[in-house]
């Protein structure tokens, strides 16, 4: 973790700004501000491509106020309502546990012990001590039906259990890559676990 | 127009009006937290719910449209249900701790919780803390009691144009503050306290001195700009308090900028509280009559064309005159009431004045300000021009120091040049204001203060005749004073009589005995060392420094006065509070010292000063009200409009808060100096 305190200066570079230009390019003339949570979005990824932390200092969201032509504290605003922007340097993995009760139904608690105890950390909002995990407590993420779910960065792992958590969190901490998205137990989408793939098996089509 | 019926009563209100505001007009009540006429409507108190006929739930009225034929109940059972369940919500996560805090006694969620609250509270979870950010020295957070009504957040983002304000965070985390630690850099600042519905935002020098019931509210005029605005002074004992606005639409709307709000703690700093005579290079105190005879043998041993008069920028008018008419009967002609050297025609009203009016800024369509910064020298003013900014196809040049006016402006130029390209149309700017139907310009009273004075007001004219800124209706000439005193010292003629000396001449050894009326903001260095002055006033500024004898005056809240504002408005202020010590009234202590010489002046009492000043000036004998003056028919002010030279304009004050003795003497101010022109904090000591 290199961007423990906020940077001196942030401009967006060369990736980001062609990223910048297609967002604002999405929106008429004069509805630029409309963009904002896009430009924000590039400016996040911009941090963690150059620092490995996914975060939004604050002299982005002035970049952004600027570019835009608003208010600092509307951007402000934005960025603190809503929880995908991280006003502060998270770890290079962002740990996102979902506990809204269909997950907490299906062992979400297990993910969240699970995770404490790889990382090292006691609770919602740490950082581990090499900087690889931040364990973040999330709302819904609407995949109940492969719950309980873990959302690493961008991508959602599902169907955990302690176990298989562990196993994951583990290999990212020996420096394995993250690996291929989706369900832990192999099931496809959001298909029966039982490999039923319909209500009645004996469901004949209707003449 | 559209026909509703609000608990039996039928009103007619004009389309898109609110449910509220018919319902005001029925003459019902309806409470509210976050509606604020001035502000956009943001529905989020949920306070004002009334039943509608034929809606099934109870509707929010400030954001309810009207339509024809609605049937509108605002007190039936189950509204006054609903906003009891409201304010119980409101109620959950306020602390409750009325008994110290500063809104208590004028808080609308104490009122309505008479009305609406439970005598007990059924809610036994933790409530929510908050962070009580730093906003500067002028406002006090306790952001626990904020109700989340964001019409602070309204205010600073539509009105004051600095939007620093924002609401963070969410739901019952969500916060309202500036989120980056800072002072606000609004000179409106202060009026997000009289806006606060609850106790959130407080005032901070004001903070645990008085309540709202002790207090002595005197209808006064404020002055330490020149918009006049309009105010209500609270006095404890005799001590002035605080000072709030008061409603005018025609002036400051409710508005108040921050260095009339509170600069009262300078009142009581400072202050000339008795006679004082030099002797032997020594200020002594000294009695009345001591200083009265000094006074007299002076003024009699010297010639009265050797005498001179110069006033200040928060006089009276009263007081002026009964100096001008002392002068008068002495023999002298040597009166000037422009301080700051300002040479211009002033031998018309129409010359001087912001003829537009204020209200007037909202019928304009384009503008050029010249050499001014209106957001320093009348923030309430500014806030207008921002007003009409937002209604939209507006447009504003400025020829001058560019500032953040808080609405975007073109910059026309530095120097009053600018103003001669205009005149050949070499600017684009000029097509503008070709194009516009109704322009208009203000020329900064600091544009008059330099050499080249009197051809820049005939220049600024040039321009406005122009380019259609004079016709019979509508006078788009302005000049734009900070002195409060400026408008009615000219309008009663304070000026060199013939063969008289101007200031600068009066300064320059013009004058054996010079008699400055509160006179401080001139350079009273450069006063000769045998010139003997004598010092009226109520604050010991740079002038009382300098002076031979120093006469105790009363200060703006200590005295019933006559102000004439930057439109020609002519306003009364009441006294508050007696002035401090041997302090007297200025025009008593004018009428006690002219008997004393043998020149009595012909009146008694304020009521006989005031009748002799309307009979000789009839534009006093309309007080409050104001008649525009048509711009058509008028000739133009002396001077040659070709003569502008092309130094560029400065700005006439180096802060916006501290401008006057009595702001100078207030640690409030000092403070704000100190939070927002570190530099100048520095400098100064």
């Amino acid at each position: 973790m290199n961007a423990n305190i906020e940077p001196t200066d942030f401009v967006f570079d060369a990736v980001a700004e062609a990223a910048v230009a297609r967002a604002i390019a999405r929106y008429p003339a004069g509805k630029q501000a409309s963009a904002v949570m896009a430009l924000l979005d590039i400016a996040q990824r911009q941090m963690e491509r150059l620092t490995g932390s996914a975060w939004v200092p604050r002299l982005a969201m002035d970049a952004v106020a600027q570019r835009l032509g608003i208010a600092a504290a509307r951007v402000y605003e934005v960025v603190t309502f809503y929880t995908m922007y991280n006003t502060k340097p998270v770890g290079k993995y962002h740990l996102q546990v979902c506990t809204t009760t269909p997950c907490w139904l299906r062992g979400s608690d297990e993910v969240v012990s699970s995770c404490k105890k790889v990382a090292g950390i006691e609770g919602f909002g740490q950082t581990s001590a090499d900087g690889l995990f931040t364990m973040t407590e999330v709302e819904c993420l609407g995949g109940c039906v492969n719950a309980p779910i873990l959302q690493i960065n961008d991508d959602y792992y599902e169907d955990l259990d302690a176990a298989r958590t562990e196993a994951l969190l583990n290999a990212l901490k020996s420096g394995a890559p993250l690996p291929p998205a989706g369900s832990s137990i192999g099931r496809q989408a959001s298909a029966p676990v039982t490999n039923q793939t319909a209500l009645l098996n004996n469901t004949k089509p209707v003449e | 127009m559209a026909k509703v019926t609000v608990d039996g009563i039928e009103v007619e209100i004009a389309n898109g009006s609110s449910v509220l505001q018919a319902a005001e007009a029925a003459g019902k009540e309806i409470p509210r937290f976050c509606y604020h006429e001035r502000l956009s409507v943001a529905g989020n108190c949920r306070m004002c719910l009334v039943e509608i006929e034929k809606v099934p739930k109870p509707v929010a009225s400030c954001g309810q449209p009207v339509a024809d034929g609605m049937v509108i109940f605002t007190d039936t059972e189950n509204v006054r249900k609903s906003r009891r369940g409201v304010m119980e919500f409101l109620l959950i996560n306020h602390p409750l701790d009325c008994p110290i805090c500063d809104q208590g006694g004028e808080c609308d969620l104490q009122d309505e919780a008479v009305s609406y609250g439970r005598d007990t509270s059924r809610y036994e979870e933790g409530k929510r803390a908050a962070a009580q950010p730093d906003w500067g020295p002028l406002v006090k957070t306790t952001m626990t009691r904020c109700i989340h009504c964001t019409r602070c957040i309204r205010f600073s983002t539509e009105i004051a144009g600095v939007p620093e304000l924002g609401a963070t965070m969410r739901g019952e985390n969500m916060q309202v503050g500036t989120y980056v630690d800072k002072a606000l850099s609004s000179e409106l600042s202060g009026n997000l306290i009289d806006l606060c519905p609850v106790g959130a935002l407080t005032s901070k020098p004001y903070a645990y001195t008085a309540r709202s019931w002790e207090l002595r509210k005197t209808d006064s005029v404020d002055v330490l700009d020149a918009v006049g605005a309009n105010i209500r002074i609270d006095a404890r004992g005799a001590e002035v308090l605080r000072i709030l606005p008061r409603l005018n639409d025609d002036v400051n709307e409710e508005w108040l900028g921050d260095k009339s709000r509170f600069s009262v703690d300078g009142l009581k700093r400072r202050r000339l509280d008795r006679p004082w005579l030099r002797e032997n290079g020594k200020l002594r105190a000294a009695s009345w009559e001591e200083v009265f005879a000094a006074v007299t043998n002076k003024i009699k041993a010297s010639k009265p064309e050797r005498l001179g008069a110069i006033a200040g920028d928060l006089v009276d008018v009263e007081s002026m005159l009964a100096l001008k008419e002392m002068f008068t009967s002495l023999g002298s002609p040597n009166l000037d009431c422009r301080q700051d050297g300002a040479v211009f025609d002033a031998s018309q009203r129409g010359f001087y004045l912001f003829n537009t009016t204020i209200a007037g800024i909202e019928e304009a369509d384009a503008l050029v300000i010249i050499g001014s910064n209106p957001r320093h020298e009348a923030p309430v003013l500014n806030a207008r021009i921002r007003k009409r900014w937002l209604a939209g196809h507006f447009e504003a040049g400025l020829i001058g120091v560019p500032h953040d006016l808080t609405y975007p402006t073109t910059h026309v130029g530095s120097g009053p040049d600018a103003i001669t390209a205009l005149l050949d149309g070499t600017h684009p700017f000029a097509e503008v204001l070709k194009a516009a139907k109704k322009p208009m310009l203000i020329l900064g009273a600091g544009a008059l203060a330099r050499p080249d004075g009197a051809a820049i007001h005939a220049a600024a004219w040039k321009l406005a005749a122009q380019f259609n800124m004079l016709n019979d209706d509508w006078h788009g000439f302005n000049v734009l004073h900070h002195a409060a005193a400026r408008t009615g010292a000219l309008d009663i003629g304070f000026l060199p009589g013939p063969g008289g000396k101007p200031t600068a001449q009066m300064l320059a050894g013009g004058a054996d005995v010079l008699w400055l009326l509160g006179a401080d903001a001139l350079d009273s260095q450069a006063i000769g060392a045998d010139t003997f002055v004598i010092y009226q006033g109520h604050h010991g500024d740079a002038a009382a420094a300098r002076a031979d004898v120093i006469l105790p005056g009363a200060a703006y809240t200590e005295k019933d006065g006559t102000y004439v504002n930057t439109e020609g408005r002519v306003q009364q202020g009441f006294i508050a509070v007696k002035p401090p010590g041997d302090a007297r009234e200025d025009w008593r202590i004018l009428r006690a010292i002219s008997a004393y010489m043998g020149h009595a002046l012909r009146y008694d009492t304020l009521q006989e000063l005031r009748a002799h000043l309307a009979q000789t000036y009839p534009a006093f004998a309309l007080t409050g009200e104001l008649r525009r003056l048509a711009g058509g028919s008028l000739t133009a002010p002396a001077g040659d409009p070709a003569a502008v030279s092309a130094v560029p304009f400065e700005p006439i004050f180096d802060n916006y808060y501290q401008t006057d003795p009595v702001s100078r003497a207030s640690p409030t101010m000092a403070a704000c100096v100190e939070a927002h022109y570190p530099n100048l904090a520095e400098a100064a000591q």
